[in-house]
C-alpha cells in the first residue's frame, strides 16, 4: 500500500488520458466547463469541490481543492462551514437509509 | 541560489534567453527602511534597515527620466515615505508629466508624521498601490503584524475620503494581493470580485484595481517555506503552473529596478538577491543608457517561476488570462 496515494501523484492527473487520449480530452473539456466561474463563482464552485472531495475522501481532491480554496482567498472557516454541509449531508444519507431498515423491522416484527 | 538547483532550469524551460523589448517602467527602490515587518516581504524590510538612497542618485534618476521619455515612474521600498526626500523627489517627478505611481504599506498614512503624504500624493496625481495582503483579518495580521488590518481599512478610508478610488475624481488607487502563506494566488478578477464586494459591504470602501502577486520564494518568505517544510511543495506548484504564455509580458521586459545605490537591475527581485543587469549593459544609474539597457538580456534564476506560474504576476498583478484553475497546478 506503501505506493498509493503518494502526494506526487497529483502531478500525475494530467496524464489521465494515457491510452486514451480522446476520452481524456472530453474528461478535460467537461471538468473545465464544470468548474469555471459560471452562474456559481469560482469561490463557490471550489467550496462544492472541496465538500466532495472530503465526503469522498479522495486526498488528491483535498490537497487540490483545499489549495484551491486557499488561493482564492476562502477563509478557514468558509471550508470547515463546506466540509460540515458535507458531513451532514453524509449523515442524512445515512439516516435515510434506515428508513429501508425500519420498513423491514415493522414487516417482519409480530 | 543553491535552493533552487534541484529543479528544472529556468531558462531551459523558457526555452532561452529572455530580452528586455523597451523601458516603459523606472522603478525606484528608494531604501528599504519600512515601519512594518511584513513576513513575506521580500526586501525584508524593516526599522533595522538603513539602505536609503542619497540625493544625488535621485538625481540622477530624475535627469535619465528628463532625458528619456520612459513614461512610468514606480517608487517604492520599504515605505517609501520614510524617506526624508520623497516630497521633493515625488514634486521633481510629478514635473515630469509622467504616471507616477508611489507602493506603500497604507498604515503609515495613519500616523502623524506621514500624514501629510495623502494630500501630497493627490495633489500631484501620484497614483497609490497598498498592500492588502487578505480579507480575513486573522490572515492579513499574521503576514503584517496585530491590528494592522484595522489600520488598513481606516487608511483606505481616508483615501477614499481625499478621492482616492473614486471614480469621478481620476485618483487612482490600486491594491495589491498576495497569499497568507505556501500557496499560489488564485485568478485576480475573481479575487478582484470578492476584495470589491466585501470592502464595500463591511467597511464602505472602494479601490479601482486589485493586483494578485505570486509570494516570491527569496527573503523572508524563503525561510518561511523552510521552516515550515513546504519549499519543496511551493516549488513543485510553481514550476507545474510555469505557463510560457507569460513570457512575452513579464515585467523585466519593459521595466528597470533601480536600487537605493543606483545599481541597475531586472526587476525588485533581482535587486534583493544582488543579481544586476549584465551582457554588457551599464550597471549603475550613473551609466545609463538608454539603447543598451532597453534591448539588454535579462539576467534569469529559478526564482523567475515566481513571476510566470499560472497567469503570471508582476508589479500590476496578472500577465496572461486564463480561463480555468488549471494554471494554477492544483487542479484534480
Amino acid at each position: 500500500m506503501a505506493d498509493y496515494y503518494e502526494k506526487k501523484d497529483l502531478a500525475d492527473f494530467a496524464n489521465i488520458g494515457e491510452y486514451s487520449p480522446t476520452l481524456g480530452q472530453k474528461y478535460f473539456d467537461y471538468y473545465g466547463e464544470a468548474t469555471n466561474a459560471g452562474a456559481l463563482s469560482a469561490r463557490e464552485k471550489a467550496l462544492i469541490a472541496l465538500a466532495v472531495a472530503t465526503t469522498q475522501k479522495c486526498p488528491y481532491c483535498i490537497d487540490a481543492y483545499t489549495n484551491q480554496c486557499l488561493s482564492l482567498g476562502v477563509s478557514s472557516e468558509e471550508m470547515m462551514e463546506a466540509v460540515h454541509v458535507g458531513a451532514a449531508m453524509v449523515a442524512g444519507v445515512v439516516l435515510a437509509h434506515s428508513t429501508q431498515m425500519r420498513k423491514i423491522i415493522k414487516k417482519k416484527e409480530m | 541560489m543553491d535552493e533552487f538547483n534541484s529543479l528544472i532550469p529556468f531558462k531551459q524551460r523558457a526555452a532561452g534567453p529572455l530580452t528586455a523589448s523597451g523601458i516603459e517602467i523606472l522603478q525606484i527602490n528608494v531604501g528599504y527602511r519600512c515601519n512594518l515587518e511584513c513576513r513575506h516581504c521580500h526586501v525584508e524590510a524593516g526599522s533595522s534597515r538603513h539602505e536609503l538612497m542619497s540625493k544625488k542618485v535621485m538625481e540622477m534618476c530624475l535627469g535619465v527620466l528628463k532625458e528619456n521619455l520612459i513614461p512610468t515612474i514606480d517608487i517604492t521600498g520599504g515605505a517609501p515615505e520614510m524617506h526624508p526626500d520623497l516630497p521633493w523627489f515625488l514634486e521633481q517627478c510629478a514635473g515630469l508629466k509622467r504616471r507616477l505611481q508611489v507602493r506603500t504599506n497604507g498604515v503609515i498614512l495613519l500616523e502623524k508624521e506621514f500624514a501629510a503624504f495623502i494630500e501630497l500624493y493627490a495633489r500631484l496625481g501620484v497614483e497609490v498601490v497598498v498592500s492588502f495582503p487578505h480579507l480575513d483579518m486573522k490572515m492579513t495580521d499574521r503576514q503584517r503584524g496585530n491590528g494592522i488590518y484595522n489600520k488598513l481599512i481606516e487608511a483606505i478610508r481616508k483615501l477614499n475620503d481625499r478621492g482616492y478610488g473614486r471614480a469621478s475624481s481620476g485618483l487612482i488607487l490600486n491594491l495589491v494581493h498576495n497569499p497568507g502563506g505556501a500557496y499560489l494566488p488564485g485568478l485576480q478578477n475573481s479575487l478582484e470580485e470578492h476584495y470589491r464586494r466585501v470592502l464595500q459591504e463591511k467597511f464602505g470602501i472602494v479601490f479601482n484595481n486589485l493586483f494578485c502577486i505570486t509570494n516570491m520564494p527569496i527573503g523572508r518568505y524563503l525561510e518561511y517555506l523552510q521552516r515550515t517544510d513546504n519549499y519543496e511543495e511551493y516549488m513543485s506548484a510553481l514550476v507545474n503552473a510555469f505557463n510560457p504564455a507569460t513570457l512575452a509580458n513579464v515585467m523585466c521586459k519593459t521595466t528597470l529596478s533601480v536600487a537605493w545605490d543606483g545599481r541597475l537591475y531586472d526587476c525588485d527581485f533581482n535587486q534583493v538577491l544582488g543579481m544586476p543587469v549584465n551582457s554588457g549593459a551599464p550597471e549603475n544609474i550613473a551609466a545609463f543608457k538608454f539603447s543598451r539597457l532597453s534591448s539588454r538580456r535579462i539576467v534569469t534564476g529559478n526564482h523567475c517561476y515566481g513571476c510566470t506560474a499560472g497567469t503570471g504576476s508582476s508589479c500590476r498583478g496578472t500577465l496572461a488570462q486564463s480561463s480555468n484553475q488549471e494554471s494554477l497546478g492544483y487542479t484534480v
